[in-house]
């Protein structure tokens, strides 16, 4: 930080007269604000603890998991996450590639579970004939799961869990 | 009229000035110049630079095919427009590039010379050529993806159920599955499996 003032310093020297007296208070806001966050400890983010001006290594890509099992549900109406890679799926005006397996006329060759009851209900609770174009974009809900290490710690509880201390 | 009658008359005399050693030698090694001439055009014509410097081909289905495992990978293979769109055989390849004539007229008389257009013809292009693969046996996949060297055991459990039963019996073909997986797809209302 006190290398990035002395660079102004240098920076603004070289500059006319004029521009130097109208920077000089600048300088000094400038000094005095990096002094008060040499003065704070580090917050600790997701970002890791690298200054701003500097470019931190990102972390290498995780893989899609992709083993085709089903996972349990964190609770019961947590929509399923996807248990195999959907890179390139289409899901847009002109196709949707999730339904060519998962729609009610697919699933017999599919073999995939159908999309739930739910997918035809309108926001009335009338059943439809296809898909509700309310559920169409899969990915706002479903997705897939990374191997990768959780950047923050899950304190997630099951539900048995709360029911099985309260006991 | 006269003129071609004159020059029929040259054609039926046998040769005064010229030995019959030097005109099938002669006619020998101008035959491999054009030979190889015509192939070395023929394959020009199946470069990428060839395809993408039209723009409806550079600015659409090129941009598209970029973002996909064809284009970019691991392992450095490319697979470009010819790889898929030109069978490899030759009396196939020259039945298809004359068919690509029909295409010289288009460019010509800008069927698809704006986007618009282009995506007004996309359910079209799309099926002819879902067609064509469909026909045979998708050849093009095949030429690199033989089902004979696959091994199934790394594939996911999705794709191994599939290949092991479908595909292997031969009631699909890849491209019953793989569609769009180069481009982007045209309105699939109506298509088979959509």
């Amino acid at each position: 930080m006190f290398n990035l003032v002395n660079m102004f310093n240098i920076r603004l020297l070289k500059k006319s007269l004029p521009a130097l007296v109208a920077s000089v208070a600048l300088l000094t806001s400038v000094s005095f604000a990096s002094l008060t966050y040499a003065g704070q400890e580090y917050i600790s983010t997701l970002r890791g603890e690298v200054h701003l001006n500097k470019e931190p290594q990102a972390p290498a890509i995780a893989k899609v998991e992709n083993t085709d099992e089903k996972r349990q549900r964190a609770y019961p109406m947590q929509p399923p996450t996807i248990p195999h890679k959907v890179d390139n799926y289409p899901v847009n005006k002109n196709a949707n590639k999730c339904m060519s397996c998962h729609a009610r006329d697919r699933a017999e060759e599919s073999q995939a579970p159908m999309v739930s009851v739910t997918h035809f209900m309108n926001r009335d609770g009338n059943f439809l004939a296809e898909i509700s174009p309310r559920r169409y974009f899969c990915n706002q809900c479903h997705v897939v799961q990374l191997d990768s290490k959780p950047l923050v710690e899950n304190e997630f509880q099951d539900v048995y869990n709360i029911i099985g201390e309260k006991k | 009229m006269s003129t071609i009658k004159k020059y029929l008359k040259v054609l039926k005399r046998p040769s005064v000035h010229y030995s019959l050693g030097f005109l099938t030698l002669g006619g020998f090694i101008a035959g491999i110049i054009f030979w190889g001439a015509f192939n070395t055009a023929l394959e020009v014509t199946n470069t990428e630079e060839f395809c993408t410097g039209c723009h409806e081909m550079r600015d659409n289905v090129f941009e598209e095919l970029k973002t996909t495992i064809h284009y970019t990978n691991r392992s450095g293979v490319r697979a470009t427009c010819s790889d898929c769109h030109v069978p490899h055989n030759w009396t196939d390849k020259i039945a298809r590039k004359m068919q690509a004539s029909k295409e010289v007229w288009a460019k010509i008389f800008g069927t698809i010379d704006t986007r618009e257009k282009f995506l007004e013809h996309r359910r079209q292009l799309a099926g002819n050529e879902w067609r064509r693969l469909k026909a045979n046996d998708s050849l093009e996949c095949r030429n690199c993806h033989n089902f004979e060297f696959m091994d199934l055991t790394r594939q996911s459990k999705r794709a191994m159920d599939q290949h092991s039963t479908a595909l292997a019996s031969g009631e699909k073909t890849c491209i019953d599955c793989h569609k769009g997986i180069a481009h982007h797809l045209p309105d699939m209302k109506g298509v088979e499996g959509w």
